[in-house]
């Protein structure tokens, strides 16, 4: 990144800073955290590094909305501010937030050394920033790999349990197979139409009569492959359930909710400007791989004792359900795949906020078992769990309901009811593995005697075990305002925005013509 | 009249306050004991907020139907964007069709409450939950009944289920230790199937309708009904909302959740659920899926009716070699909601208004039905089963007057307003398909001997080896005794009903009934409804129009 804006300040050209604004102060905050993280104090390690990185995630926030409105390509055409990827932008950034506040107090941030932990989120985060906004197939698979290497490692943070190492070694192996395979597949579009540059893609596509060519043809198969081993799509979603499960829970949080984001971002600004021309090859292929994807996530989900592993397959089949939006290739698609992406983060966030209290609170880890009893013992923590598991159903009077409905419209709209009804039965599946969490919330009794935690400090922890004591008696393992304030936020906005979703509709109102779709 | 909003959201906002109140200190003190030797819970302000609550909405719904000007359509109409991008209004009216639901349900829930309140053992344990959900689910149910809006509809109609589904899992009878979970999934699984399938109908039928029409989507009822969809659209649309519709009835082949689901639910939430829920399915079809999908619906009349007649036989029957007493009410349900399919799909107003006043009827009977089914039970050891009960008669004489009469009532005795609603059902089905109806004769006379077997077994015979006969304690009165005057009133004066949906059903059917008459048979039609309509007393006008509209219609085709 540094050095292509060297190259360009060198040249003389105009350099568009304020475009460029979000991602510098992502890696500068990037490069401050990594610098603050070696100072010797345990507080600036432990507290203000955090801080440090949510200020930088704040800074980009703000400029982001700054450049709100604008729509122009910036470095030479390589990236496309407009209101498609300044919107991805806010999903991403707050994403990144809410796991930073998870991370607060993780065991991964501590082992891995809180600089280093924060600068490489900071990092992807950047990357993710790129890929939404790349207009030619270099920036795509820049970004993609500066989303993708730190999370390998972020991946692997807990140092000391074997199933975070191992997560990070498979999504290390499966993340290059996919990247290569897109390379592959970027390198063969090239080859076919002669540049990089999506509009001129587009146009040598709708020119040339390239359309049924072979070369374009495997190349888009294989880009297609590619994105959907990054978004687990299924059948490239194997890995999808062991990274999740062996991950630190905030980085899965994150990979659930951001990597998404990200590579549907990919997928829409690709798919939709540069090869909008084939769509008629590549719109069946996607319908028909949305709905293995749709299938293979809701059964797979069925059964996951692993709250984790349950949401790996409730996200795949998620990406099923928004690939809907991008088979259709219209406006409407678009916006209603970005806004199934707004609502997609608000529920995951409250659902792995929750999970992140119950891992250390009760040391059971993220089986289903440790959320039993919830609801009596803490509502703050059982209501965003309640909303986020209705939402990802698709129940009335959630953000959830209305993200589905719209996509749904969208394919009807686009002529393929019938994944519309694939969506509907996906959502019914869904309830199979759903409910049975919010059962146990609310519906069983909390596990009267309870394993240490591993970070107890020594205390035995009885957190509400018995119906005798009183919450305010218990000492709890570790007071975590900053986790239950991401619950509580996510689970509200999931429940507001199913009620008043204007905003939401106004907030993804220009990204479908940001693309010249229709 | 204060806007309808306020009778829909009232019930959820007493509930909500109950359940934002600081956990009072658990009163230790003063352990009332109740008859059964039980520790009394002590009534709590949550039960008590949402029983004002659910009062309120009572007396507003008493006023709306006093109100309501026989012959109008939609009145106190609220309408204003709920989403505009996407063509949803929030829109609200009280219509000739669920004017008097609205009324049924307000008091079959005002009764759960009250009698939830003034149970044996006292309210239930963590009373600001079950309150808050019982109170979520009258205002859901208010919601589906009032919404003129296809999509505002089914998001209500899913809405009901979620407040259910805590109330079955969180506070269900679990007889044999795995009926509860079994119950709730089952319930859960059933409805929801249902119910989404229908919202990719719903959102098919508004992007098709603005398609096919080249309009701006709109989901308004009196939209969609402007830009009708064509007939092969109209058909599968038409299979997803009755499989929807039917599951939540429940009708014959979609009723597997029903057995396990009446044993699991508490018997307050069972009156609501037996008593309202299964009438939104039924209106859902009236309302709905007539007027909007007038062509599917003649194309599928008789698969309808079919299956309306397999549920009246096969719920009769089971409901007289049943020996759990909240079964046998259950499966008189499935019959009694049978009758109301014929009624509708008979497609013309007889049939129609039949299953209207049909529909309030059997929520009216079956609400004390399940109650005095629980007041036996306890009685009888805490047994269900019917040949555990007996001879309760000889020392309860009011309680079981007050259970004749529900009985009688169930089995539509003449002279009750439920004879008035299965005659002119008869009526319709036999002017639509004569066959059909001569078997359906036969439910009759079997709903007389399911009926009568329950009172008798329950009531006559030898006592009971652990049965202590008592007599209708004072509370327990309170809440049977206001329905039982209802249905006596509505024995006496059925037209509060009828003449407040003539001209509303006639509307809802109108298209769907011009398509099932042959040109040439349309004027003896209007000949036999001339008839009716003076025999019943109603205005003729309106029928009369309806018909010669239709007859244009057809001619123009």
């Amino acid at each position: 990144m540094t050095s292509l804006l060297a190259t360009a300040h060198l040249k003389g050209p105009h350099v568009d800073f304020g475009g460029l604004s979000p991602l510098i102060a992502l890696l500068g905050g990037a490069t401050i955290v990594l610098l603050f993280g070696l100072l010797g104090s345990r507080w600036v390690r432990a507290q203000l590094v955090p801080a440090l990185s949510l200020g930088a995630l704040g800074a980009a926030l703000g400029l982001t909305i700054w450049q709100w409105g604008s729509e122009k390509s910036i470095v030479s055409g390589a990236l496309r501010i407009d209101p498609l990827s300044l919107t991805l932008s806010l999903v991403l950034i707050t994403g990144a937030a809410c796991t930073v506040l998870l991370a607060w107090r993780s065991l991964a941030a501590r082992e891995a050394a809180h600089g280093e932990f924060h600068a490489l989120l900071l990092t992807s985060t950047a990357g993710m920033l790129l890929l939404v906004a790349a207009q030619n197939t270099v920036m795509l698979f820049v970004g993609l790999e500066l989303l993708s290497i730190p999370l390998y490692v972020l991946c692997a943070t807990e140092l000391k349990r074997e199933h975070s190492l191992e997560s990070g070694l498979k999504y290390l192996i499966v993340g290059s197979v996919g990247s290569a395979t897109l390379l592959y597949g970027l390198a063969m579009i090239y080859g076919a139409t002669g540049t990089t540059d999506f509009n001129g893609i587009a146009s040598a596509l709708a020119n040339g009569g390239l359309a049924s060519d072979g070369l374009t043809l495997t190349g888009v198969a294989l880009c297609v492959a590619g994105l959907c081993f990054k978004a687990s799509v299924a059948p490239f979603h194997q890995w999808t359930p062991d990274v999740y499960e062996g991950a630190p829970t905030p980085i899965t949080a994150f990979m659930a909710v951001t990597t998404k984001v990200a590579a549907l971002g990919a997928f829409l600004r690709f798919f939709e400007v540069a090869l909008i021309d084939v769509q008629g090859s590549w719109g069946p292929a996607l319908a028909a791989l949305a709905t293995i994807t749709i299938l293979v996530g809701n059964f797979g989900a069925l059964g996951q004792s692993s709250l984790k592993r349950m949401l790996a397959y409730s996200s795949v089949a998620q990406a099923g359900y928004m690939l809907a939006g991008i088979v259709v290739a219209t406006k409407l698609g678009v916006q209603a795949t970005v806004l199934y992406l707004i609502v997609y983060l608000m529920m995951n966030m409250g659902a792995f906020a929750v999970i992140v209290a119950r891992e250390r609170d009760t040391g059971l880890g993220d089986s289903v078992s440790a959320l039993a009893g919830l609801g009596r013992e803490k509502p703050w923590l059982a209501w965003p769990m309640t909303l986020s598991m209705l939402g990802l159903a698709g129940i009335p009077a959630t953000a959830g309901l209305i993200g589905k409905f719209y996509l749904i419209e969208a394919a009807i709209d686009g002529g393929y009811a019938w994944l519309g009804v694939v969506i509907v039965i996906g959502s019914m599946i869904s309830l199979g593995y759903y409910l049975p969490v919010i059962a146990a919330m609310w519906m069983r009794e909390a596990p009267v005697t309870k394993p240490l935690p591993h970070a107890g400090g020594g205390l035995p922890v009885m957190a509400g075990g018995s119906p005798e004591l009183d919450a305010g008696q218990v000492a709890e393992p570790g007071l975590q305002p900053e986790v239950a304030f991401v619950a509580v936020l996510a689970g509200a906005a999931t429940l507001v925005f199913g009620i008043v979703p204007q905003p939401l509709f106004q907030l993804v109102r220009h990204t479908g013509s940001a693309l010249g779709l229709f | 009249m204060p806007p309808l909003s306020i009778l829909i959201w009232l019930p959820a906002a007493c509930g909500l306050l109950g359940a934002l109140l600081p956990a009072g200190r658990a009163r230790v003190a003063t352990p009332a004991t109740a008859p059964g030797g039980e520790v009394r819970r002590p009534l709590g302000l949550p039960g008590l907020l949402s029983l004002v609550g659910a009062l309120a909405a009572l007396g507003l719904a008493i006023a709306y139907l006093a109100d309501y000007k026989a012959g109008g359509g939609a009145q106190h109409v609220t309408n204003i964007w709920w989403i505009r991008a996407l063509g949803i209004h929030y829109k609200l009216a009280v219509t000739g069709l669920n004017v008097v639901l609205v009324g049924m349900a307000t008091l079959l829930f005002a009764a759960a409450t009250l009698a939830s309140n003034v149970r044996a053992a006292g309210p239930p344990e963590r009373a600001r939950l079950f309150y808050f959900q019982l109170m979520l689910a009258e205002s859901a149910v208010l919601g589906a009944f009032l919404s003129q809006d296809l999509i505002l509809f089914v998001a209500f109609f899913d809405l009901m289920l979620i407040p259910f589904y805590f109330l079955i899992g969180g506070w269900g009878r679990d007889p044999e230790g795995s009926t509860k979970v079994r119950a709730t999934t089952k319930l859960v699984i059933y409805t929801l199937v249902g119910s989404l399938l229908m919202l990719a109908g719903a959102i098919a039928a508004g992007v098709l309708s603005a398609q096919q029409n080249g309009g701006h989507i709109d989901f308004a009822f009196s939209a969609l009904q402007h830009m009708p969809l064509g007939t092969g659209s109209q058909e599968w649309i038409f299979l997803l909302f009755a499989a929807a519709f039917l599951v939540k009835m429940p009708a014959f082949p979609l009723h597997g959740w029903m057995p396990d689901g009446y044993r699991a639910m508490p018997v307050e939430v069972l009156m609501v659920f037996s008593g309202v829920l299964s009438k939104v399915g039924a209106y859902g079809f009236l309302a709905i899926v007539l007027p909007l999908f007038p062509q599917a619906a003649v194309h599928f009349q008789t698969l309808m009716l079919v299956i309306g007649l397999i549920s009246i036989i096969y719920g009769s029957m089971q409901a007289f070699s049943q020996t759990d007493a909240r079964l046998i009410a259950g499966y008189s349900s499935i019959a009694q909601l049978g009758f109301i399919t014929l009624g509708i799909f008979a497609l013309n107003p007889q049939g129609a208004q039949g299953a209207l006043l049909q529909m309030v009827n059997h929520g009216l009977v079956v609400a004390p039905l399940l109650f005095i089914v629980a007041l036996l039970a306890q009685r009888a050891g805490g047994s269900e089963d019917i040949r555990e009960m007996g001879g309760i008669a000889f020392r309860a004489p009011v309680l079981a007057s007050v259970f004749l009469i529900v009985a009688l009532a169930t089995l539509a005795i003449p002279g009750s307003s439920n004879f008035v609603g299965e005659f002119l059902i008869l009526l319709g089905v036999f002017k639509a398909k004569q066959a059909i109806a001569i078997i359906a004769f036969a439910g009759v006379v079997m709903a007389s001997v399911y009926a009568l077997r329950l009172f008798i077994r329950a009531m006559h015979n030898r006592v009971g080896s652990g049965v202590a006969s008592r007599e209708l304690t004072l509370s327990d009165g309170l809440v049977l005794v206001p329905i039982v005057a209802v249905i006596l009133f509505f024995a006496l004066y059925p037209q509060l009903a009828l003449h407040r949906s003539e001209t509303s059903v006639k509307g809802a059917i109108e298209q769907a009934q011009v398509l099932t008459k042959p040109t040439h048979l349309t004027a003896r039609v209007t000949d036999l409804d001339q008839q009716f309509n003076v025999a019943g007393g109603g205005t003729s006008d309106s029928g009369q129009a309806s018909e010669s509209v239709g007859a244009e219609r057809i001619e123009t085709e």
